[in-house]
């Protein structure tokens, strides 16, 4: 989707057509061997493994099974429980992430003091690599010696410290607010382009007019930034969804599957339990889902835009 | 103006809020990496240690596994980069500049790569690298970040190209340039900025990466610096926090070089691959 929306405009080719196209292939070449080979056949291949038997180890007898698989994913309800909860994990990290970061954009975009510097510690979390954010979380929410537990009792919000990655109750909302946290510098960032893009004149012909900040910001900031809006959700919940590293670190789906999302139940499937056609199978579930979300969102939201 | 100044307040407030949520775990972070082992068993953790101690981190670099990790990791990181740069360079050029049926088709692919969750291509690649004795090698899982990190690269150097003005290349082929020779001595110098933009993100990307490492490197000999972090806090119970804490802050130091001197043109470049088009 980033690509249908930052793809240059076409432009017009100078010289004779055949030759151009050869040497545009030319210069495709390098990268066409690997792209092929690990990248476009493995997704295929990936998509078809789906509906075979196909498992772990070198001389393995691989057979078709057609729907087999998918028909034992429906049976399963630990499968099911795993999708309830990629679900709640998607729609809440990309939603409170979207709020969380549009407020810091519209701050960052408002003509404040040390704009640069707050930009800046702003973007921290981006540069982390998700284990060691996962390993830095596992620190701030250590039940004995974590920093948050210290200050909620000193708060007396509570008597005894939270668990909070091992407790049923606290484990997925915990594992949600690091996810907003990883994801917010991204998203930030984006708005801000967005927020800077917008035309000055529009704010200053409404300022005239009487307008409220507010009605400001609802009938300029956000029909302005809807495309941004738009783009930045859609890759947000494909990036949630899809996410493995993170929660494999902080809590590795426990306790007891509460935070087993799609990735990590599929994951085990394949490299635990060596059941390469079930994790398939699982990850064509993931694709379908994900490419029915954004058809409907973007059907609606690029719709409610014309 | 007594709201006027209200409000301010009220902004600088929210910024500050917004702003120890995302900086105060990196700081904790580094404090824990400086405690001692008594002052992390300490049931009232303060923020600043009570005396600065680096034993946490001789203790991480004697730790055989986490030099090796970092060195596994430098190696991948460095030798992926190079490649992207190689490979997307071209590509990038052929994709700003020619109208070819392969650019709806490069353009598809970016788009795909990005929605496919993981686990439906890293079980074929597995399957396909295995025979070919590429897992469990420093060069299979390369070629795969090469790949892997293409996408972004594609995206973010055809936004440089596309800004490149095509009257000097013209100027060049009247001076009879080839296309080769323009792109190495016209195009290459201004994209610059662009290149080294690229080359930082696919080194990050490089760097963080855990998932296809997971799988395709078992040999501890070959782990890279998140797999060996992340086997530590899988050995919890033993495992002792400030090291692993050093070990962490050390992990991120690449990034945040790297990032620090990025960091002006990042808004600029994310913002010249949106608006070019």
């Amino acid at each position: 989707m980033t690509a249908t929306l930052t793809a240059p405009a076409p432009v017009k080719n100078k010289g004779g057509k055949p030759k151009a196209n050869r040497e545009a292939i030319l210069l495709f070449l390098p990268a066409l061997l690997p792209v092929l080979i690990l990248s476009v056949y493995p997704l295929i291949r990936g998509i078809a493994l789906g509906f075979t038997d196909a498992r772990a180890g070198l001389h393995v007898e691989t057979n078709f099974v057609g729907f087999d698989n998918f028909g034992k994913l429906v049976q399963n309800h630990l499968f099911w429980d795993s999708f309830r909860i990629g679900v709640i994990w998607t729609l809440s990290v990309t939603i409170l992430q979207f709020v969380a970061a549009l407020g810091l954009a519209l701050l960052l975009n408002a003509n404040l003091r040390f704009r640069g510097v707050a930009r800046t510690l702003a973007l921290i979390p981006w540069a982390m690599p998700p284990v060691v954010v996962a390993i830095m979380w596992r620190l701030l929410l250590h039940p004995t010696n974590g920093p948050v537990n210290e200050v909620l009792q000193k708060l007396n919000l509570t008597d005894h410290p939270i668990n909070f990655l091992g407790d049923f109750s606290t484990a997925l909302p915990a594992v949600i607010v690091v996810g907003i946290w990883v994801g917010m510098p991204m998203t930030t960032i984006t708005l801000l382009a967005g927020l800077q893009g917008i035309d000055r004149t529009l704010y200053e012909a409404a300022a005239v007019d009487g307008a409220s900040t507010w009605s400001q910001f609802w009938n300029i900031t956000l029909p302005q930034l809807r495309t941004v809006i738009v783009a930045i959700t859609s890759l947000d919940m494909i990036w949630n969804f899809n996410s493995f590293g993170l929660v494999y670190v902080l809590t590795a789906g426990g306790p007891g599957g509460k935070t087993m999302l799609p990735m990590l139940f599929a994951y085990n499937e394949a490299f635990r339990y060596g059941n390469f056609g079930m994790a398939a199978a699982m990850g064509d579930v993931m694709v379908v889902i994900i490419i029915g979300f954004l058809f409907f969102y973007l059907r609606n939201r690029l719709r409610s835009e014309a | 103006m007594r709201t006027r100044s209200g409000v301010r307040a009220l902004q600088y407030i929210a910024v500050i809020c917004y702003l120890v949520f995302l900086g105060f775990p990196l700081l904790w972070l580094i404090s824990s990496s400086l405690k001692s082992p008594q002052e992390f068993a300490s049931i009232t953790p303060s923020l600043l240690p009570k005396h600065f101690d680096l034993s946490n981190y001789t203790d991480a670099l004697n730790e055989q596994g986490l030099v090796r990790g970092l060195s596994n990791s430098l190696q991948i990181s460095i030798y992926s980069t190079i490649l992207v740069l190689i490979v997307a360079l071209p590509v990038s050029y052929a994709l700003a500049r020619f109208r070819s049926r392969l650019r709806p088709l490069t353009n598809g692919w970016i788009l795909v790569s990005q929605v496919f969750p993981v686990i439906l291509i890293v079980i074929p690649l597995f399957m396909i690298l295995r025979p070919l004795h590429l897992t469990n090698t420093i060069p299979g899982v390369v070629i795969v970040y090469m790949v892997w990190s293409l996408p972004f690269a594609l995206w973010m150097l055809q936004g440089y190209v596309a800004a490149v003005p095509r009257e000097l290349e013209e100027a060049a082929s009247v001076d009879g340039a080839g296309r080769i020779r323009t792109i190495v001595s016209i195009v290459m110098p201004l994209l610059r900025p662009g290149l080294i933009a690229t080359a930082m993100f696919t080194f990050i990307s490089a760097w963080n990466e855990f998932f296809f490492a997971l799988v395709l490197l078992q040999d501890p000999q070959l782990k890279t610096l998140p797999l060996v972090l992340a086997r530590f806090v899988g050995a919890e119970g033993q495992v002792q926090f400030g090291p692993l804490a050093a070990a962490s802050v050390l992990a991120t130091v690449p990034s945040l070089v790297f990032f620090a001197f990025l960091q002006r043109r990042l808004t600029s470049g994310l913002l010249s691959g949106a608006v070019k088009g």
